[in-house]
């Protein structure tokens, strides 16, 4: 998978204008995602990473908000797009799907009218006969039973899985070539979450559609991502492959996040595992490295902002931003037998 | 949906039953006295209770007397005794006169209360907003009988721009039923003006945050028809179902406070008249036709709320 | 309730009693309440020695100034009791209804449409008129032809199915919530429950309901009064000077204004209480403003300024 990026992200910042100061949600993120590849974006809430993905499509521009840096496309620069520009790769070549699929349908409109209103938007002159027909098609090709009746239904009528369905098959609908999917199995029950998940997986491998998966549930991540996103404060903490951050994770916050995974492989811990503390209000950071006040692991230079490389040695594409050494940390992150993440002061003296 | 139609008739004929009873008690058992005196008014002669007390039959079971009641009031019989005219001639003859002032001023207060609301919701927080927030919590404020005779000392009394009202017929005089209506209109329209100019933005606003908006932009749609297609056709659905309910009480009520005040010959007046007078099947009359138009109305909202709004139709009407 | 006081000390009467002065001092000059031709004088403000500050009345001479508080009294008097009778009413009718659901709240919710869908003024309107003709007599209640408490009761009536929908929609909710379950788990009865569980979690609804239908209750009091079937004389209200004061608007329009403008303030400043309260009681309303912040759980911008500006 060396093809040339297919969206190239670099330095993006986005900031908000409050009565209390500026909100910097995003701060500084860089990535590639490739034609066909599935880039997991990885974080608690108030991490950045929904900002992120809707500035991509420019749904974050607002009076009050400062995007700076560059999103590209194909080489095309969208934060200087126009309106236009961006509503028309909208659905087109870019799609997203959100949380909720409850509220994300309009409850007085048939399901199959939203879609079609999708395809006509780019596409007038398909006819509503057509453009039904095409509903019908991406309604079986996402598994939707019944796909004849179903186009005519309201929202209301479907089931919490069927109707993630029924997005996603919106999403398709124009044959993008990115797909965003924002905690897409987040608002449904865990069954329902696999085969939404696989569902994801399967239209990643059959169409080559390259995926960004908003997601805060390392579960997730693990069965369909082939690089991985760590966020923390609107700052990537950690970046690489599926089985770099799984199986070599360099930052705390990682450590944490995996350590928090309860496994049935393992012995059953004393404790349900968390990192303790709360991500930090985003117009109260603390100094250097943003993660210091939950880390165990805080030594002196972490009052110094740490920049994002890969301190193994050799160049590579696994980065983070953590002062240790990587000895430290193939030593630090193991806890009672397995990787994970103390609360601050509890750790043993070595 | 037909068959929520039918449901929701039915319904109707069961309340307009329920409504003719209520006024039944309300006149004739409730009052502490001889219903037949009270029917006869204040100043009643004892004949005429003697003449009232044999027509209506009021020595009959409660049950005989709500169907003679019935009756009188189906068979045009109802009348005012002093003088003597039937009650739904003279309700008839009301009929031009309060429709104009209603339905005048509800198109007036729809217009701008609904051009107000969509201004102040899409510049929320804006200067515009605030203003038009001041002038609407104003009109909200000030109550009928505060400003009609501000308005009528002002604008008639003192600087003669409009006419002293007296309600002029369309047939008649075009121009004159409308200068002798402009006054009556604001007034009643200036309440209402405020009160959906806030409903609006206030749904607007919630509908504007809401998930599906969000998607329709992500669809790649153009501001203006995620406006129009999305927020504006779901922030109107509670507004059209309360402007029904809102006619059906202003016909009801402020029409006639209206009509008093700047001496419009329309049913409210007639009623209010018969107040002054303690006539009571006037007001008999005036109340079932009166309650007969609400509840269809009401009806109707319900009907057109279905419509609009598909998760309504399927299953019982929910607690709201 | 200071009326009757400020009354007594400037004009040594009551509202309604002739004036038994006839003439009054201003700058030295002796001038008449009335002129000849009937036409009250205008108000004095402090020329008279505090006697007609704001002026006498029709052809009677009455001070109206006087006359404003005693009949912001009975109007206050009115629309407080009314609005007290009816949220009491209205509450235990929704907690019945919401707690008890089946057959108990078919029975209050049914009755409740049906008095809601009523053309409430017109209706208001007869049974006013009709009781003050010939007062009431339900069962052990009692209430005399000219009494304040028939408009009392008409309001109180009507009023009671605007503050029960909403309230029994919320006992509703709350009865599903997990307390009430550990309430009756614990064996707490059911008045317990609905008195001691439910009830405290209405407290906020219910006082600022209150305060917004005190202003109801004091507008459709003018309304009725203003039409006849309210307070009748000798009594007077804010409504009944007014039906006096359109008489003689070309002459002297602050008869009419006067009284008007008293129930707007009245009802307008009710108004911005009731707001008030219920922005500093309603727990979500403060939420939303944390919310503003919050963008990742919505993931939406522009929720943060529109919420804000919501919020005004």
């Amino acid at each position: 998978m060396s093809a040339a990026p297919l969206l190239s992200v670099n330095d993006l910042r986005v900031g908000f204008a409050t009565e209390d100061g500026i909100v910097q949600a995003v701060d500084g993120v860089s990535f590639d995602l490739r034609p066909g590849e599935v880039l997991a974006i990885v974080g608690e809430s108030g991490s950045g990473k929904s900002v992120t993905a809707q500035t991509l499509i420019g749904l974050t521009r607002a009076n009050n908000a400062r995007i700076e840096g560059s999103v590209a496309l194909d080489g095309k620069e969208l934060t200087s797009a126009s309106d236009a520009e961006m509503r028309k790769l909208r659905g087109e070549r870019v799609a997203m799907i959100f949380q909720d699929p409850m509220t994300s349908f309009n409850p007085v409109y048939r399901i199959g009218s939203q879609i079609v209103e999708a395809i006509r938007t780019h596409r007038p002159d398909t006819s509503k006969a057509d453009g039904k027909t095409r509903v019908v098609e991406l309604f079986e090709a996402v598994g939707i039973p019944n796909a004849a009746q179903r186009v005519d239904d309201y929202p209301h009528e479907f089931s919490g899985g069927m109707r993630q369905r029924a997005m996603i098959a919106m999403a398709l609908a124009l044959e993008p070539e990115v797909l965003i999917a924002d905690e897409p199995t987040t608002a449904l029950d865990v069954t329902i979450q696999a085969q939404i998940l696989g569902l994801l997986e399967k239209l990643n491998r059959e169409r080559n559609l390259a995926t960004i998966l908003i997601t805060h549930d390392l579960g997730v991540v693990a069965e369909v991502a082939d690089r991985v996103l760590v966020m923390y404060a609107g700052k990537v903490v950690e970046e690489g492959t599926l089985d770099e951050i799984f199986y070599d994770p360099q930052h705390p916050y990682t450590w944490g996040l995996l350590g928090s995974l309860t496994r049935i492989d393992r012995p059953r811990p004393h404790r349900l595992p968390q990192i303790a503390g709360s991500p930090p209000s985003l117009l109260d950071l603390p100094e250097g490295c943003p993660f210091r006040p939950r880390c165990p692991h805080e030594f002196s230079k972490c009052t110094e902002y740490p920049a994002l490389e890969s301190r193994g040695g050799e160049a590579s594409d696994h980065r983070d931003r953590c002062w240790l050494s990587p000895e430290q940390k193939r030593e630090k992150r193991q806890v009672e037998g397995q990787i994970g993440l103390e609360a601050p002061g509890e750790v043993r003296q070595a | 949906m037909a068959r929520f139609i039918v449901r929701r008739l039915a319904a109707m004929i069961g309340v307009l039953f329920a409504v003719s009873v209520i006024v039944f008690v309300v006149f004739m058992v409730l009052p502490k006295q001889n219903p037949a005196q009270t029917l006869a008014g204040k100043n009643a002669t004892p004949v005429l209770v003697k003449s009232i007390e044999a027509e209506w039959g009021f020595d009959d079971s409660l049950v005989v007397q709500y169907g003679t009641m019935m009756k009188k009031i189906f068979t045009g019989e109802l009348t005012s005794y002093k003088p003597r005219i039937p009650v739904d001639n003279q309700i008839k003859e009301g009929i031009p006169a309060t429709f104009s002032l209603t339905i005048g001023a509800a198109i007036i207060w729809l217009f701008f209360g609904l051009l107000l609301g969509y201004l102040s919701a899409i510049r929320a927080g804006g200067w515009l907003d605030r203003i038009l927030t001041g002038v609407s919590i104003a009109g909200i404020s000030i109550p009928v009988f505060l400003l009609a005779p501000v308005l009528l000392y002002f604008l008639t009394y003192k600087l003669e721009i409009f006419p002293n009202a007296q309600y002029v017929d369309f047939s008649e005089d075009p121009y004159e039923w409308a200068r002798h209506l402009i006054l009556p209109w604001f007034t009643l329209a200036l309440l209402s003006i405020g009160f959906y100019s806030r409903v609006l933005r206030s749904n607007m606003l919630d509908v504007m945050n809401e998930d599906y908006v969000r998607t329709a932009r992500a669809k790649g749609l153009s501001e203006r028809e995620v406006m129009t297609r999305h927020v504006l056709r779901n922030s109107l659905i509670p507004v059209i179902t309360l402007f029904g309910l809102d006619f059906g009480a202003t016909i009801a009520g402020t029409a006639i406070i209206t009509e008093v005040l700047f001496s419009l010959d329309g049913i409210g007046l007639y009623a209010a008249e018969a107040v002054r007078k303690f006539e009571l099947p006037p007001i008999m009359g005036v109340a079932l036709y009166g309650a007969f138009f609400v509840v269809f109305v009401n009806a109707l909202v319900d009907i057109a709320y279905a419509y609009l709004d598909p998760r309504v139709r399927l299953g019982e009407s929910s607690s709201e | 309730m200071a009326a009757p006081l400020w009354a007594n000390h400037v004009a040594g009467t009551g509202p309604n009693e002739e004036h038994t002065v006839d003439t009054v001092t201003v700058d030295g000059e002796e001038k008449d309440v009335v002129t000849p031709e009937g036409k009250p004088i205008g108000p004095q403000l402090f020329g008279a020695g505090g006697k007609f500050f704001l002026g006498a009345d029709s052809r009677l001479g009455r001070d109206e100034m006087v006359r404003l508080m005693y009949g912001g009294r009975t109007s206050l008097q009115i629309g407080i009791t009314a609005a007290l009778i009816a949220t009491i009413l209205a509450v235990v009718l929704a907690l019945l209804a919401g707690y008890f659901r089946g057959w108990v709240d078919g029975l209050i919710a049914r009755t409740l449409d049906v008095i809601w869908s009523l053309p409430v003024f017109l209706i208001g309107l007869s049974l006013g008129i009709a009781l003050a003709v010939g007062g009431l007599k339900l069962g052990p209640l009692e209430i005399s032809s000219g009494s304040n408490w028939n408009p009392i009761f008409v309001i109180s009536l009507f009023t009671v199915p605007y503050i029960a929908r909403p309230i029994r929609g919320q006992v509703l909710a709350l009865s599903e919530k997990e307390f009430v379950e550990a309430a009756v788990a614990q064996g707490a009865g059911p008045l317990r429950v609905m008195f001691g569980e439910i009830l405290p979690n209405l407290a906020s609804t219910i006082i600022v309901f209150f305060t917004l239908m005190i202003a109801n209750s004091m507008l459709f009091e003018a309304g009725l009064s203003f039409l006849g079937a309210g307070v009748q004389p000798p009594n007077s209200s804010w409504g009944t000077m007014i039906t006096v004061g359109v008489e003689l608007l070309n002459i002297q329009p602050l008869l009419a204004i006067l009284p008007g403008l008293m129930i707007m303030l009245t009802v307008l400043s009710l108004n911005i209480v009731g707001d008030a309260l219920r922005d500093a009681l309603d727990p979500r309303g403060k939420a939303r403003m944390d919310a503003a912040l919050e963008f990742e759980a919505h993931g939406g911008v522009a929720a943060g300024s529109q919420q804000q500006a919501a919020t005004i």
